[in-house]
């Protein structure tokens, strides 16, 4: 019987958690590595003119400043079409919805935006907004796309925000009179705006990584100009990072490695924020 | 004044009613766009050919089994590894580790999540499926299992981050309860918690073997993409092309209206039925699990 | 909270003002709104050609913009079908399907041969075989032949690397190696033929694995690689792929390369295709490893 001999109890919880703790690190270590690998392979790359200037002589010197600011621009698309939608939604889910079969279904459309395959949200984008609707291959259909893709993210973390603020503080605020709605703006969004913007953040930084959606939908080999209407197709990191590690012969790896930290130190960066915001405001929480 | 209020009131809650609905609006134009622009697939081509085991496209062979089994053995490969890892993690995040060191790994994990996929698709044909070639002495690296690897690393996150919510959920008088009888941490853990946090945890199961299935960039660049029937073991040490590698690989160049394209957006849908499947699965366990939690509290 | 929303805000201005900004390069210079622009798409073999003349000509010319995208011949040709693109680079003829697409959409495609192509075979240096006739290449990749010791070579299995089927080159390949140029030749890829989505996957592989073979265009062929002779028949000379050898016509599978336009060009697009043609332009095809159209008097179509 198990039970029946302390030692072996104890010396299964020994080796269980040397086992698991060594899981747990195993999984971690590799992420470790990958970081700092892509640092040391890529720092050698990174110089003010890598950051500003065009890329030159096929693309094998000269700078990535088209492909980061094509990204900005991307992200900032997707912002401003996702971030308003999703935090309207979620502020219907967890303010407005009951119980009912039809908020049911939209939190089960919800999930299974979250699960779409991402270049399949890309054959959508191609489908409805550069043919269907004609924006042709441009920001303005990439954003889109990459809004879509990132609705779910925001919605959910953004409920969970506003779920988190406790009824108290509406109750408190309808009883002084205040209408539902200024309850909801000044009150109930004002506390949960950290939690909120945390979920915005990561949602904006996966679409900032991300490859497939904009493949058929804005992403250009190569542009001899920065893009300046939303129509324009644009260059970005993630493309550009498979296009100079896949299409071009010669490229330097110096290069591939310099594009490849860029587009990890964007991305991080976003991670870093948001976690800090996150952890200030649970600091600062009063309930 | 006070007109002017509820007025504003009014549009403003009909806008936040009507972006509620939005995510249903937006499931429903996608798979409708899939739709439209997949079935034509049926008049062009034979159904019974698309289970051919030939996918050459530009000849009109259209077999799509092979990619359907080359993204089912890298997802079940990545499952293989997200698994262990994922709810090892957890456990170890929310029952073992000290409170120092919960706070430096939930953000690193977090951290892993966020890595573009290219980038680890990049790093995979430099650096791993080489390493694959010669630790394991195959004919190439770029096979499933260099996929599964990192797609399992995609996975972990997802799956770390709903298995640790759930077991963070399971109230602590359960443990307290199960110590209280005497048993170790450990046995409490496997024989207490888990099983209670059971449906929590199937769900980061299959919300990661989700995420896995849709992953492109990755799988396009270390699975080798050969349209080859994946159906022994020995398929994971060889070459696959995925649903998802070949749409992205494809998409490009075909004419508007060909069908090819139809083709492509068929298998988008396949995709898509995939993923809602899951999905639904997911949340029905977790749906049935609430009731039987709710009938044995009441 | 409300201090981050002046700093965002500075943040985005600054990035917007750096990019309409004078940039670094000088080609940006010029007034874009008056700029005119060329869209230039397909083939992934053309693609650093049409980019290194597309970096000169702009040089040259600051009031010309010209956009290059890959995606391979499939890519080019579908583009010039749906009308989104001005010049389609293809590696691969257009096919009589695609001609008929684009008529009835109102586009009449028009051929002009801009350089010459050998499509090289390649091996790791490591690898002992520097001969293969035709038949036996086209034996490796239709999967009659598995060893590397079937060719003269050391006991190990053959790993078939191949562009993706979007790929003029691949096409060609097909036709012209696979199927022996024969037309009604029905023979297909191995099915476990890698299909790379691109050259440099191709390169870096063959480079680290003795056991791959590969084809590419010559000018995606670094020199670190080692490139198989061919002779066309059983007991011919074995050739090396090189500017004279395919001029002379020894080496047995050397292309066109192409770029579509719709109809015939006129204005910008036409002193365009009138530069590349000349010997300026011809001698950037040299330098990146192709050859150059003109020094061959090939038939047009």
């Amino acid at each position: 019987m198990k039970g029946a001999l302390p030692i072996n109890r104890h010396v299964a919880q020994r080796v269980g958690f040397t086992a698991i703790t060594l899981m747990a690190f195993a999984t971690v270590l590799p992420i470790v590595a990958v970081v700092i690998y892509i640092l040391i392979q890529g720092l050698p790359a990174i110089s003010l003119e890598f950051l500003t200037g065009f890329p030159h002589d096929g693309m094998r010197a000269g700078g990535i400043l088209p492909a980061i600011i094509g990204t900005i621009y991307l992200t900032v698309g997707t912002a401003i079409f996702s971030v308003p939608l999703g935090i309207a939604a979620a502020i219907y889910l967890s303010e407005y919805a009951s119980d009912t079969p039809l908020t049911r279904t939209i939190r089960i459309a919800i999930i299974n935006l979250a699960g779409i395959p991402s270049v399949v949200y890309g054959l959508f984008g191609l489908g409805l907004f550069v043919l269907f609707l004609n924006f042709g291959t441009s920001i303005l259909a990439a954003s889109l796309t990459l809004s879509i893709m990132t609705l779910p993210v925001i919605i959910s973390t953004a409920e969970e925000s506003l779920r988190s603020v406790p009824q108290a503080f509406r109750t408190v605020s309808i009883s002084l009179g205040a209408t539902r709605w200024q309850t909801i703006r000044r009150i109930v969004l004002k506390e949960a705006l950290p939690g909120i913007l945390t979920g915005v953040i990561l949602g904006l930084e996966r679409a900032a990584g991300e490859t497939a959606p904009i493949l058929f939908t804005g992403a250009a080999f190569f542009l001899p100009r920065l893009p300046h209407t939303p129509f324009d197709a644009t260059m970005a990191l993630p493309y550009h990072l498979f296009v100079i590690s896949t299409q071009v012969p010669e490229m330097p790896i110096q290069i591939q490695y310099g594009t490849a930290l860029v587009l990890l130190v964007f991305v991080l960066t976003m991670n870093l924020i948001a976690t800090v915001i996150r952890s200030r405001a649970r600091a600062k929480r009063q309930w | 004044m006070e007109k002017s209020l509820n007025w504003r009131e009014f549009v403003i809650t009909r806008l936040i009613k009507a972006s509620g609905y939005s995510a249903i609006l937006f499931v429903a134009l996608i798979f409708f766009f899939l739709v439209r622009e997949g079935i034509p697939t049926f008049k062009e081509v034979e159904a019974s050919s698309l289970l051919n085991i030939r996918w050459y496209p530009i000849e009109g062979h259209f077999g799509i089994l092979p990619l359907i089994t080359g993204s089912l053995i890298v997802t079940i490969g990545a499952g293989l590894v997200a698994v262990p890892f994922g709810i090892g993690t957890a456990v170890y995040i929310s029952e073992i580790a000290p409170r120092w060191m919960r706070e430096i790994l939930k953000p690193l994990v977090e951290l892993l999540g966020g890595l573009p996929s290219v980038v680890l698709g990049f790093l995979g044909f430099l650096v791993l499926s080489p390493f694959l070639r010669v630790f394991l002495d195959l004919p190439t690296g770029l096979t499933a299992l260099a996929g599964s690897l990192l797609l399992g690393g995609i996975a972990v996150p997802t799956v770390v981050s709903v298995a640790e919510d759930a077991l963070d959920a399971v109230p602590r008088a359960y443990r307290e309860g199960a110590w209280a009888l005497g048993a170790t941490r450990w046995q409490t853990i496997w024989r207490v918690t888990f099983p209670a946090a059971r449906s929590g945890v199937l769900t980061a199961v299959m919300l990661g073997v989700g995420r896995a299935i849709g992953e492109t960039m990755t799988v396009m660049m270390v699975t080798g993409n050969a349209p080859v029937l994946a159906v022994k073991l020995g398929s994971l040490f060889s070459p696959v092309r995925t649903m998802t590698a070949t749409i992205a690989a494809e998409m490009g160049e075909v004419a508007n209206g060909s069908t090819h394209y139809h083709v492509l957006f068929f298998i988008g849908m396949v995709l898509f039925l995939i993923s809602l499947g899951v999905n639904i699965a997911a949340s029905s366990v977790v749906f049935r699990a609430k009731k039987r939690a709710e009938r044995i509290l009441s | 909270m409300n201090r981050f929303i002046p700093l965002a805000i500075t943040l985005l201005v600054l990035v917007f003002t750096v990019s309409c900004g004078p940039a670094s390069s000088s080609a940006e210079a010029a007034s874009d709104s008056s700029a005119a622009y060329i869209e230039n798409k397909g083939s992934d073999t053309i693609v650093n050609l049409a980019l290194a003349w597309a970096e000169k000509y702009q040089s040259d010319h600051p009031e010309i913009r010209i956009s290059v995208t890959g995606g391979g011949s499939g890519t080019g040709i579908a583009s010039l079908i749906n009308g989104t693109v001005d010049l389609a680079n293809a590696s691969r003829k257009i096919k009589d399907e695609e001609i008929d697409e684009a008529k009835s959409n109102g586009i009449e495609a028009v051929e002009h041969i801009i350089a010459r192509d050998a499509i090289a075979v390649i091996v790791s240096p490591e690898n002992p075989v520097n001969e293969l006739t035709l038949k036996q290449i086209s034996d490796i990749y239709s999967g009659k032949i598995s060893n590397w010791s079937e060719v003269g070579g050391e006991d190990r299995p053959i790993v078939r690397l191949s562009r993706e089927t979007n790929s003029g080159t691949h096409v060609y390949f097909l036709e012209t190696v696979l199927r022996l140029s024969s037309k009604e030749d029905k023979t297909l890829f191995s099915m476990d033929t890698l299909l790379l989505p691109s050259s440099e996957g191709i390169i870096a592989e063959v480079r680290q694995n003795p056991n791959a073979i590969g084809y590419d265009g010559l000018g995606y062929v670094p020199k670190d690689l080692k490139t198989i002779a061919i002779a066309e028949e059983e007991g011919g000379a074995y050739v090396l792929p090189s500017i004279p050898t395919v001029n002379d016509k020894s080496y047995p599978i050397a292309r066109d390369l192409y770029m579509y336009t719709d109809g015939e060009p006129t204005g910008i697009l036409k002193e365009y295709l009138d530069w590349i043609l000349a010997p300026e332009a011809q001698q950037i095809v040299a330098e990146l490893g192709f050859v150059p159209a003109l020094l061959t008097p090939s038939p047009s179509p």
